[in-house]
């Protein structure tokens, strides 16, 4: 039996919206109900079939229907007609007060903007789960256990505000987690996250997976997100399903152009950009920092040269350890004094063939950086080549 | 065209009102004039520095120490000013009309935040309940209530009420969607959702109403001293009707001592909430 069935649902948005159900019978256009009714019908007959524990990725462009899918399969958006079956159990059928029960015990959800709450600590937030269950004190040992696993303990008694996106992240899984639920909803989980942390996060759900079992319905936009990490996936196009196979039978059989025009997509993206072949910048100082410290890091980090950031970690430029010595003995305190500006920079999605001879002909490091200035990461010759040779995975 | 009878229509309404529900004020004026005497007798009866020494430290360890310390001379000032006793009846009527306000606001506001349809009918209620004159509630207070301090906490109660009600509506329907969301998506209960959730979120935006009420309630007490009500009110009266520029000084500068105390303090309960 399979761990979840979903099997013709219908959302449609809008006052009395069953009307709607009549004329897409009739096959009525989608563009064509809403003009005519007013009415949106964001999922047009969805049915598959989740196995259990393996990773089900749900793939799509905005506005494809994608989120309000898995917000129907733990009724956070009431399905319009459908079923959703969970052990064989209807979840459209269930009472509000089974229905939270199987919310409690079975279905664990993480959010794209995290949703944490920013009253309560890190354990508290963990805890969440348990305590609305009316478990006592013996909560927090299991959200301290739960914290263990995604990596932050030592981190209790904090707020999320105090916690990076990624360290955030990890506290809506541990929070999901805590429950001990068999299946996760995970709606673009790691969207909102920076591309390092986000393929660190990556490989994280793929090791907890490993050890947990877990059925994970796992909501992206991105096809490489999907290869990725999907036993199986399923394309989604104006609220209809348009393939669901493994990434290989996708990648070889596309069911139609639309998805044909995705895989020409996949080998595009695949191909090797700075933004994969960068490593993240360990060292870093701050414009508030004097040639001191820079020198200092310098040391610590065994290189030549530091990036140096302003806020929001906007790359202001590069010092160059022989500047900074030059600068201490001078008796200059301020950064920008030695700070040289003209540096190679990259957009993260720069090829590595432009790559290559940027970076042989570069003495320093070169930045990878976003359209808003932020320094992602840093391309040193050795690593490149290293990624070239096979080492570094795409 | 002849003139609507507008006023005869309130006045007839109120005369329904004293014939048929008579007995309902009189229980209301009976147990809100207890609740009055017993917090008045109270602070009457614990010595002054003990109630200056509570403020002073509420100061001190809430906002800072300066607070604290400024409170504490502020309230000595009064005392060697001779208004002791009348600010201790003023705080009384201020603390009873804001617990009958926060008693009663609080759960309105919530039920605006959750049904629309509340909302729409509260709305210009409580535009009409903060722009309406002040000294028009003292009328009906009168009428139904009679002379003294009951009427005064009622006038006063519908005056500093709306902020509350307002910013609590406001305070919870300004949580974030998707911690809604995360809240149902765990299996809360409504009642979970709004005590773990909604209520903790909203709580610096509805202490922020709570400290706007409590300044309403001080500058109605005042008025309300027209009708009866004692305290700081009665003293400014007093020196109105005597041209007293000395007196008259005096309890406004009582007045605001208190004023400014209060404002501090419940201003800092909201602040503390908001940065945890």
């Amino acid at each position: 039996m399979s761990k979840v069935e979903v099997k013709g649902l219908y959302k449609i948005f809008g006052d009395d919206s069953k009307r709607a159900l009549p004329l897409l019978e009739k096959g009525f256009s989608k563009k064509r109900i809403q003009t005519e009714t007013g009415l949106t019908v964001a999922l047009q007959d969805v049915t598959f079939k989740v196995e259990s524990q393996e990773i089900f990725v749900v793939m799509g462009l905005s506005g494809s229907g994608k989120s309000t899918l898995i917000r129907c399969l733990n009724r956070l958006i009431e399905p319009t007609q459908g079923q959703v079956i969970i052990d064989g159990a209807d979840i459209t059928a269930l009472t509000p007060n089974e229905l939270i029960q199987i919310r409690r015990q079975k279905l664990g959800m993480v959010f794209q903007r995290f949703a944490l709450f920013p009253h309560r600590t890190i354990l508290e937030n963990a805890a969440f789960g348990l305590e609305i269950q009316g478990i006592g004190e013996e909560r927090y040992d299991k959200a301290r256990d739960t914290l263990k696993l995604v990596g932050l303990d030592g981190w209790e008694g904090s707020y999320p505000d105090q916690l990076s996106g990624g360290m955030q992240q990890r506290v809506g899984l541990a929070r999901a987690l805590a429950n001990d639920p068999d299946i996760l909803l995970m709606d673009e989980a790691f969207s909102a996250l920076d591309p390092l942390i986000r393929k660190e996060m990556q490989d994280e759900l793929l090791d907890l997976q490993e050890r947990l079992q877990k059925t994970i319905i796992f909501i992206t936009h991105d096809l490489d997100e999907a290869l990725k990490i999907g036993n199986r996936i399923l394309l989604m196009k104006d609220g209809q399903v348009i393939q669901v196979g493994t990434p290989e039978e996708i990648l070889q059989n596309p069911a139609n152009k639309y998805v044909e025009k995705f895989v020409e997509d996949v080998d595009r993206t695949t191909l090797l950009t700075a933004k994969h072949v960068m490593t993240r910048p360990d060292a870093v100082i701050s414009t508030k920092d004097g040639p001191r410290v820079a020198l200092r890091r310098m040391k610590v980090h065994d290189i030549s040269s530091i990036f140096v950031v302003g806020p929001e970690r906007k790359l202001r430029g590069l010092v160059k350890a022989e500047d900074a010595v030059a600068a201490v003995k001078a008796g200059k305190i301020d950064l920008e004094d030695v700070l040289s500006t003209d540096i190679p920079k990259v957009d993260p999605d720069v090829q590595v063939p432009e790559l290559m001879s940027l970076v042989a002909t570069a003495k320093y490091p070169v930045a990878v950086v976003d359209d808003t200035g932020r320094l992602l990461g840093i391309i040193i010759r050795g690593s490149l080549l290293a990624t070239l040779a096979g080492k570094g995975e795409v | 065209m002849p003139e609507i009878p507008l006023g005869s229509w309130i006045e007839s309404l109120v005369q329904f009102l004293l014939d048929h529900l008579d007995f309902v004020f009189n229980a209301i004026s009976v147990g809100i004039g207890s609740l009055i005497g017993a917090l008045e007798s109270l602070l009457k009866f614990l010595p002054y520095p003990i109630i200056i020494f509570i403020f002073a430290i509420l100061g001190w360890r809430l906002v800072r120490r300066n607070v604290g310390i400024l409170v504490a001379f502020g309230f000595l000032l009064i005392v060697n000013l001779g208004l002791w006793e009348e600010t201790m009846e003023t705080l009384t009527l201020v603390i009873v009309a804001t617990v009958i306000v926060v008693v009663a606001g609080l759960p309105l506001g919530i039920w605006a935040a959750r049904n629309r349809k509340v909302q729409v009918v509260t709305n210009p209620l409580l535009d009409l309940m903060q722009s309406m004159p002040a000294f028009v509630y003292l009328i009906p207070a009168l009428m139904f209530f009679g002379l003294g301090r009951v009427p005064g906490v009622m006038a006063t109660v519908i005056f500093a009420m709306p902020p509350v009600i307002r910013l609590t509506t406001l305070g919870i329907q300004q949580v974030p969607a998707e911690l809604i969301e995360a809240a149902d998506a765990f299996g809360s209960t409504p009642r979970q959702k709004l005590y773990k959730v909604e209520l903790p979120m909203a709580l610096p935006t509805i202490m922020a109403g709570i400290n706007q009420a409590i300044m309403l309630s001080l500058s109605m007490v005042v008025i309300s001293a027209m009708i009866g009500a004692k305290g700081l009110g009665a003293e400014v009266l007093r020196s109105i009707s005597r041209l007293d520029i000395g007196l008259g000084f005096e309890s406004g500068l009582a007045v605001v001592i208190l004023a400014m105390s209060l404002d501090r303090i419940t201003q800092a309960l909201g602040q503390r909430h908001q940065s945890s």
